[in-house]
């Protein structure tokens, strides 16, 4: 027909302009994400490790042990008295008390990690000083894995949820503001093609998906230094596919909703759990071994895990089909029920 | 197919054909079996109180709504075999469209005239409603008499041989009520078909061909306007109020009395020839030693006939 490629892209304009004239929707895609990234990035910033305090009790030989301790990288050393130093390790203020003499006597939770690590730093301390000499001489050299920082974690899984809610709510408000405004009603009175309509949501939805993955990717990089260890295609592909796949199901959570509130329940209802157990902010790991099966089921665990992948990992999209088929799964079947019972009025 | 007879002058073709319609909702019946006809070219009037059925009826013609039982055919088509070719050939105005509120009038016009094969520009069409300034402005921003014209202007985007008006001045000031007359009035000289539901009577006396009054799913009188209200018997009405008030029977001999309704305190009263009534009804007054506190005639006019078939004013019931 003439016409329809015409029709298409003028559909498509509208579903755009909705959305780029909203100045909350711009918000909610692009500025909170990254202010939460800021926020949580600050809170959970990898900091080096405080030094562990060292009680040493006061007596003859306190005076040379001190400086000693005080010599090793990463303790530090106090003289008080035996209660005091009992006192301060009970509450935390010293990671270990040291009696000196003939025989130096330690007290320490050895259950604690601190307790145990400056266990092993003082005896080492203490061994050097009596003359030990040591036989190897062993070489560190330092180094900070890439992609082991909390910001590494949660970027994949911010833009995961992000696609999520975008798709929900976007897709989702719109088709029930439609309903409600009886512009669906209206719309199907002309010869329109339903197949176009949905395609221009599919097609928006995608190019709107597109600038939120590579906002996400030139922000982490920018503002976190976090590197796309794998290839951005693949990164993409696979952001599209969810971002696709969470449409269909806003097309099903919606498919009858008659009002906003209504709509606004079924989907906080479908996003709010997996928010939580899809490992969005913290490992799904966390969750005992029975839900795990479950949780590896949803449709956010499959994209934060493949997102993941991709982003800390490096690994293939090709690897990553279990994940792609969930999505599929999952963006399919309601999309298809949705079709079948739409309300258009 | 029936074997058409020789060669005759054939009747006007019919834009609308309606057989027997009915409507039920769970436990309403909105149209309890209906039958009327709209030969092209025709506008026809839908009038009726609230909750009449004007709407469901709108939309059922409009493919919308599917009916309970009932036949209707559009320009000879029906709406379960050429549904695309109707969708084509008709334009609608639906009571109430929330057109999205960051999208320009223009582009709102230019999306609906995207999904037609002919019709008007998009200039065109916002020229016709008269909407020209408002073209670059956003929905959100429009009046409500604005958004009233939009949606005429969508409705007349795809240059419609048929249209769908449901109740297209509601919420109208007078002068854009006027300019909408103009432009039905146009379609009609172009040969278009118009179905419009209103509340106002000189709208329907001013446009409409043919009236339609509707009340409880039923039709209950049809013709033209002037048919309509030779109908009700008088030409004239003389409405009046008395202190105290009488009952309706103390005005049973008013000379070329046709029928009367209690109205506030007094009487509407139909009459053939006021010279005569009106000395009759003064008579009585007089007679009965009850004072008039109001007292005022007119020529009869659909308000009247929707009265007297409805038994409530249109104006109470119109929202
Ligand atoms: N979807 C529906 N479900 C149940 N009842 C309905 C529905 N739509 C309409 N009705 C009922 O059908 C009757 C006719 O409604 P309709 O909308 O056709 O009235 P109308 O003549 O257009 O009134 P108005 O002048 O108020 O627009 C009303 O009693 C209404 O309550
Ligand atoms: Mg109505």
């Amino acid at each position: 027909m003439k016409n329809s490629p015409h029709a298409l892209a003028q559909l498509l304009l509208f579903r755009m302009r909705g959305f780029l004239r909203e100045p909350a929707a711009l918000f909610w895609v692009f500025i909170f994400p990254m202010l939460t990234a800021l926020a949580l990035g600050l809170a959970f910033r990898d900091r080096p490790l405080p030094e562990l305090k060292v009680a040493v009790v006061d007596g003859p030989e306190a005076a040379r042990l001190v400086p000693a301790l005080e010599a090793v990288e990463g303790l530090s050393a106090t003289r008080m008295s035996e209660a005091e130093g009992r006192d301060a390790l009970r509450r935390g203020k010293a990671a270990l008390v040291l009696l000196p003499g003939p025989q130096p006597k330690l007290i320490v939770d050895p259950m604690q990690e601190e307790g145990r690590t400056a266990r092993l730093m003082v005896v080492d301390a203490l061994e050097r000083l009596e003359g030990r000499q040591d036989r190897l001489s062993v070489q560190t050299r330092k180094v900070t894995a890439p992609g082991s920082r909390y910001i590494d974690f949660l970027i994949p899984g911010l833009l995961g949820f992000g696609l999520m809610s975008s798709s929900l709510w976007g897709l989702g408000w719109a088709l029930v503001q439609m309903r409600t405004g009886k512009l669906l009603k209206r719309l199907v009175a002309t010869p329109m093609k339903r197949s176009q309509f949905l395609l221009s949501f599919m097609l928006g939805r995608s190019v709107l998906a597109l600038a939120e993955i590579l906002f996400f990717v030139v922000f982490a990089r920018l503002l976190f230094d976090v590197r796309l260890a794998g290839s951005l295609l693949s990164f993409v592909a696979l952001g599209l596919w969810g971002s696709l796949s969470f449409g269909g199901l806003a097309a099903f959570v919606t498919s009858r909703a008659a009002n906003s509130e209504t709509a606004s329940g079924l989907m906080n209802l479908v996003s709010m759990p997996m928010m939580v157990l899809s490992g969005v902010f913290f490992s799904a790991s966390n969750f005992p071994d029975w839900l795990q099966p479950f949780i590896k089921a949803l449709p956010l665990t499959a994209l934060n895990d493949g997102l993941r992948g991709i982003m800390l990992d490096g690994m293939p999209l090709l690897a990553l089909w279990p994940q792609g088929l969930i999505l599929g799964v999952w963006g399919l079947i309601p999309f298809l029920i949705a079709v079948r019972y739409f309300k258009w009025m | 197919m029936e074997p058409s007879p020789a060669p005759a002058p054939s009747p006007p073709a019919l834009a609308i054909e309606v057989r027997g319609l009915v409507k039920r909702f769970e436990d309403v019946v909105a149209i309890a079996g209906t039958d009327f006809e709209v030969p092209m070219g025709q506008c026809v009037g839908l009038l009726g109180p609230n909750g009449a059925g004007k709407t469901t009826t709108v939309e059922i013609l409009e493919g919308l709504q599917q009916p309970t039982s009932g036949e209707v055919r559009l320009l000879g088509m029906r709406w379960d075999k050429d549904a695309a070719e109707l969708r084509e050939r008709i334009g609608i105005a639906l009571q109430e469209t929330r057109f999205p509120d960051r999208i320009s009038v223009e582009e709102t016009v230019r999306l609906f005239r995207s999904f037609y094969r002919r019709g008007l520009s998009v200039e065109e069409a916002i020229a016709l409603v008269r909407l020209e300034e408002k073209r670059d402005a956003y929905v959100m921003k429009l009046s409500g008499g604005q958004r009233q014209r939009l949606a005429l202007a969508v409705a007349l985007a795809a240059d419609p041989e048929l249209l769908f008006l449901d109740e297209p001045t509601t919420g109208l000031d007078p002068q854009s009520r006027r300019a909408l007359w103009d432009v039905i009035e146009g379609l009609k000289g172009k040969g278009r078909t118009v179905v419009l539901t209103t509340h106002y009577m000189e709208e329907a006396q001013v446009l409409c061909d043919q009236v339609i009054i509707m009340d409880h799913g039923r039709i209950v009188a049809q013709g033209t306007p002037a048919e309509l209200i030779a109908s009700i018997g008088g030409e004239q009405v003389i409405e009046f109020a008395t202190t105290p008030a009488l009952p309706a029977e103390a005005f049973a001999e008013v000379p070329t009395l046709v029928a009367s309704r209690p109205r506030g305190n007094g009487h509407t009263l139909s009459v053939k020839e006021l010279h005569r009534a009106l000395p009759g009804l003064l008579a009585i007054t007089a007679a009965r030693g009850v004072s008039l506190n109001h007292l005022s005639t007119h020529q009869a006019t659909l308000d009247d006939v929707f009265l007297a078939f409805t038994g409530r004013s249109l104006r109470e019931d119109a929202s």
